[in-house]
């Protein structure tokens, strides 16, 4: 007997998401399926389009990355009229940026991925979620990350209008420069981000590395998987969100490449699976060996524990050492523990809020000088950044006349796309056995796919009191046996 | 006495019309207060099933956002419509059919063509798209499918309300939704915002070209403008005579014009058609030629003046 | 396409044009019976929003008269319509209806010859167009 289990909806990279999870006669696990089921056609409809109008535009391919779309679209603009922003409106824009990684990466611990281990992977479903963590660690801490959240993205509403939806990016800088009232505001938020951050790698230092059980969870098979890694980094190897070239390193940590968002096509290549309408990157120079790791197989992750896999080290003192001790934790280095994944996230947000505090007391911000105007007749532009999910790529080619002609987009989760799969694949493997699939079981499965926090469920932006997803059991005749919440 | 129930669905959305509401902060427990939310599929897990096994008219007021392209969409504003009394279009994407809109510019062949065999990344030799139904051995996996054309959420089913914008000022999320729990239901149609253009609360207005000014059009890239004077008034295609007010002036604020999308204003139907005049009106010359060179300066007027609303419009309208 | 009988709609200023329209009727002109008129008060007075719902709702061509420069009842009216018809042109152009199916021209009321000119001229190049899909 044939049974199909079905997780739905699980994302929102481009909408909506869903996992089918395959079972044999005997129960097992056979084959996992990643859908996407929408399609919005942005690399056609942005054709005919006037190339400046682009980092508003593109945004809206995603409401969960719109800050991290506006900058790689941007970035696209300068390369593509080859124009320099001065050095006020790059800060602003990486300001923006990690602001934005800060209240997005929070939102992931505190609202969907923390409270699996917070409160509890086996705890039931009223629990794991914001109220339970708030029962766990108090109420006065629920209100501080709505409160931290909310001051960091003012950040963002004063750089660029609106928190969401930012619309101040152009060729050569941005639109608007900050006040000093705004950018004393500013820095008294980004002090209190670095101790919140601060705060935060405590809870989890106490609560979960203390704790043997998680500790043997995080450890555990089920979730391992040994692939390469994709990360920008500075000239110094430095992890960086903003700037930087793109570096790939081996299963062994070993350098692999090291290359020029521009010469992207030489490095990446996305397939075709005939059931999801997303595309599946993978590394051009391995090859696509299926849904495997290891050496031989393209495969390859991003987001924060492979930003952290690529670069030798952080720039920010306390990121560094947390950074330093997390390797040290787990005497290896990359990491393969797909839930260290969280561990990584929470050096990020440190790294950001240090970051973000640098930047607001950087000298040159209140430059207003914040635009060089293009002066070179455009003709192509590749744009790049990290986003909480993974590196973004935007590539634009127009007329002389700056009307778009071609686009081609990479975006985050299609990085993450094949290790999602493999991962809840080899999670669901492990742990479902001859059809006998608990909710304890079927949590343990999401846990694997929602440690790469794969844009799914802005469920977690809410005061959601149950979880978003749904799991149906199949029989052969794909007729449901049961419905699991 | 029962709670009355809400439910809350996206379509082609990109998932910042759920945020709006999340920003409703305080105003989200004064609804939750008076009802209770039955389905939202980001935060909630009822399922599609729960929804059917409900019975007509058993939810009081549906808000749904995105715009309509796919089978999955077009089921469950069907499927919404019956079990809800007052459906409410929220956001641009389901007000006017949104920025995905502009897909109506191309074929949806085209569309799926670019992205899956002809983008310079992909490697496809054999030309595969993705399937609607499809056998992987024995296994059967469905795919929602893809329409020609992008539609608006009244283009599908009936439609009670409107609140526009991309995405909505959070506001008039729950103006909407309170006017409907309180029973104070507004004329059919209503559209939640300001009834004015937004150039009207703009605080650029004092300097808004009252005669023909106008002797080029300026794109974004090629000046550094005034930031305290009107677009307009500087050689700007800015959409704020002809777009309803209620954002709060987001755009202008932050330095940059507006693109229009809380949609036309009241009694409007072409949000395009009415900027064109507004812009034709302030053009400074009366020589043919001169018009004509001026009118070639203005590149993709489709995507700067029906940015959010090319699928209701006159001429860009869907078709499933 | 011989047989192709395209719609043809005007707008006609009723102090100019649609006097000429009626001059000419009056002295037994023959013109094609493709063209509708309609009759406003002043070119200036058409919104873009008809032209375009006149393309909607099956016209294959769009012709608007107006008085003579400098001889508008409202003073400016056929300067806005040039300027708006212009504009809408080129916008037409993007959704792909052709910049000859929308037309301007000057035509007074003693000009019966330049309306049937115009007029026929536009329906004969209307037809080697073709219908508008
Ligand atoms: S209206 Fe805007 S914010 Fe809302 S779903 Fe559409 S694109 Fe997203
Ligand atoms: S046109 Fe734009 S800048 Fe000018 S007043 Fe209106 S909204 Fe403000
Ligand atoms: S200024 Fe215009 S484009 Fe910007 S948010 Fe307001 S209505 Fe929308
Ligand atoms: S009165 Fe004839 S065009 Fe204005």
């Amino acid at each position: 007997m044939q049974k199909k289990i079905i997780i739905d909806p699980i994302t929102r990279l481009e909408g909506h998401g869903k996992i089918d999870i395959f079972l044999d006669g005997e129960g097992g696990v056979k084959k996992v399926y990643l859908q996407v089921p929408e399609f919005k056609g942005f690399e056609k409809f942005c054709e005919g389009r006037l190339v400046e109008e682009m980092p508003v535009i593109t945004q809206k391919i995603c409401g969960v990355c719109p800050t991290a779309h506006h900058i790689a679209s941007s970035k696209a603009l300068d390369d593509l009229f080859n124009v320099t922003p001065p050095v006020a409106a790059k800060r602003l824009r990486e300001l923006m940026l990690n602001a934005f990684m800060f209240e997005d990466h929070l939102l992931h611990f505190y609202f969907l991925g923390g409270p699996d281990f917070l409160v509890g992977p086996d705890a039931s479903d009223s629990e794991r979620n914001i109220f339970g963590l708030i029962n766990k660690v108090g109420i006065e801490i629920g209100k501080k990350v709505i409160n931290i959240r909310k001051r960091v993205r003012g950040i963002n509403t004063l750089i660029s209008g609106s928190p969401l939806y930012p619309v101040c990016g152009l060729p050569g800088g941005v639109s608007r420069a900050l006040t000093d009232g705004e950018i004393a505001e500013i820095r008294n938020t980004t002090k209190e981000a670095v101790e919140f951050a601060k705060f935060t790698l405590k809870i989890f230092n106490d609560l979960i590395l203390k704790d043997k059980k998680y500790i043997d969870l995080i450890n555990s098979d089920a979730y391992y998987h040994k692939t390469y890694y994709m990360g920008m980094v500075d000239e110094n190897n430095r992890l960086n969100f903003y700037d930087g070239k793109i570096r790939v390193v081996d299963p062994d940590g070993r350098e692999f490449t090291k290359f020029d968002a521009r010469n992207y096509l030489k490095h990446l290549e996305e397939r075709i699976e005939p059931w999801s309408y997303l595309k599946i990157l993978y590394l051009k120079e391995v090859g696509w060996k299926g849904f495997v790791d290891g050496h031989d197989s393209g495969v390859y992750r991003v987001s924060p524990l492979a930003r952290l896999n690529v670069s030798d080290g952080m720039t920010t003192p306390l990121a560094r050492s947390e950074y330093e001790r997390m390797y040290d934790f787990f005497s290896e280095k990359p990491v393969h523990k797909t839930l260290a994944y969280h561990w990584a996230r929470l050096i990020e947000i440190l790294y950001a809020a240090e970051r973000m505090d640098e930047l607001a007391n950087d000298k040159d911000i209140m430059s207003k000088k914040i635009r060089n105007i293009p002066d070179q007749v455009p003709e192509e532009g590749i744009g790049v950044c990290e986003a909480p999910r993974g590196t973004l790529f935007h590539h634009y080619k127009t007329d002389e006349k700056g009307v778009v002609r071609k686009v081609n987009l990479l975006v985050a989760t299609q990085n993450n796309a094949a290790a999602i799969c493999m991962s809840v694949e080899k999670a669901a493997k492990g742990l479902i056995k001859n059809g006998n699939v608990s909710k304890a079981v079927l949590n343990m499965i999401e846990m694997a796919f929602r440690a790469y926090d794969p844009c799914f469920a802005c469920a977690t932006h809410s005061l959601q009191e149950k979880r978003s997803m749904t799991m149906n059991i199949f029989n052969e005749k794909v007729e449901v046996l049961k419905v699991i919440q | 006495m029962e709670k009355p129930k809400i439910a809350l669905y996206w379509c082609s959305s990109c998932g910042g019309c759920e945020e709006s509401v999340l920003d409703l902060a305080e105003d989200i427990l004064k609804i939750i207060e008076l009802a209770e939310i039955v389905f939202w599929p980001v935060a909630i897990d009822t399922k599609y099933q729960d929804v059917e096994k409900m019975g007509d008219g058993e939810i009081a007021v549906s808000l749904i956002n995105g715009s309509i392209r796919m089978d999955e969409q077009e089921y469950m504003a069907g499927l919404l419509r019956r079990k809800s009394r007052i459906v409410i279009a929220h956001g641009s994407c389901a007000h006017l059919g949104g920025v995905y809109g502009l897909a109506n510019l191309y074929r949806s062949e085209d569309c799926l063509n670019r992205a899956y065999k002809e983008v310079p990344s992909v490697r496809n030799p054999k030309g595969i798209l993705p399937k609607v139904k499809l056998r992987e051995g024995e296994v059967e996996l469905e795919l929602s499918g893809f329409h020609k054309a992008v539609r608006s959420l009244n283009q599908v089913i009936e439609v009670d309300y409107y609140i526009p914008g991309c995405p909505p000022n959070p506001k008039y999320i729950s103006e909407a939704v309170l006017s409907v729990l309180q029973n104070r239901l507004l004329p059919k149609g209503n559209v939640f915002s300001e009834r004015r253009a937004l150039c009207s609360t703009c605080s650029r207005i004092g300097t808004k070209p009252e005669r023909a000014v106008i002797k080029e059009i300026k794109r974004l890239h090629v000046w550094d403008w005034d930031p305290e004077k009107c677009f307009l008034a500087q050689d700007m295609i800015c959409l704020g005579p002809a777009t309803r007010g209620g954002c709060m002036e987001r755009c202008i604020k932050a330095n940059m014009p507006c693109r229009g999308c809380y949609g036309p204003t009241e009694n409007v139907i072409d949000q395009g058609g009415k900027f064109l005049s507004a812009l034709a009106s302030i053009i400074d010359t009366r020589d043919e030629e001169e018009i004509e060179k001026i009118a070639n300066s203005l590149l993709d007027i489709v995507g700067l003046f029906y940015r959010y609303s090319l699928p209701t419009s006159l001429l860009g309208g869907g078709t499933k | 396409m011989n047989n192709f009988e395209p719609r043809l709609l005007g707008f006609l200023c009723n102090w100019c044009s649609y006097e000429g329209a009626d001059l000419a009727g009056r002295s037994g002109r023959e013109y094609p019976s493709n063209f509708l008129a309609i009759r406003v008060m002043c070119s200036g007075r058409i919104d873009p929003q008809l032209v375009i719902g006149a393309f909607k709702m099956g016209a294959d061509g769009v012709l608007v008269l107006g008085c003579h420069q400098g001889e508008c009842h409202y003073k400016e009216g056929n300067y806005q319509a040039l300027k708006k018809l212009t504009l809408l042109r080129n916008m037409l152009g993007e959704f792909g209806i052709e910049k000859e199916r929308l037309r301007f021209h000057w035509v007074s009321a003693s000009e019966g010859d330049k309306f049937v000119e115009v007029v026929s001229q536009m329906v004969s190049d209307l037809k080697k167009l073709g219908p508008l899909l």
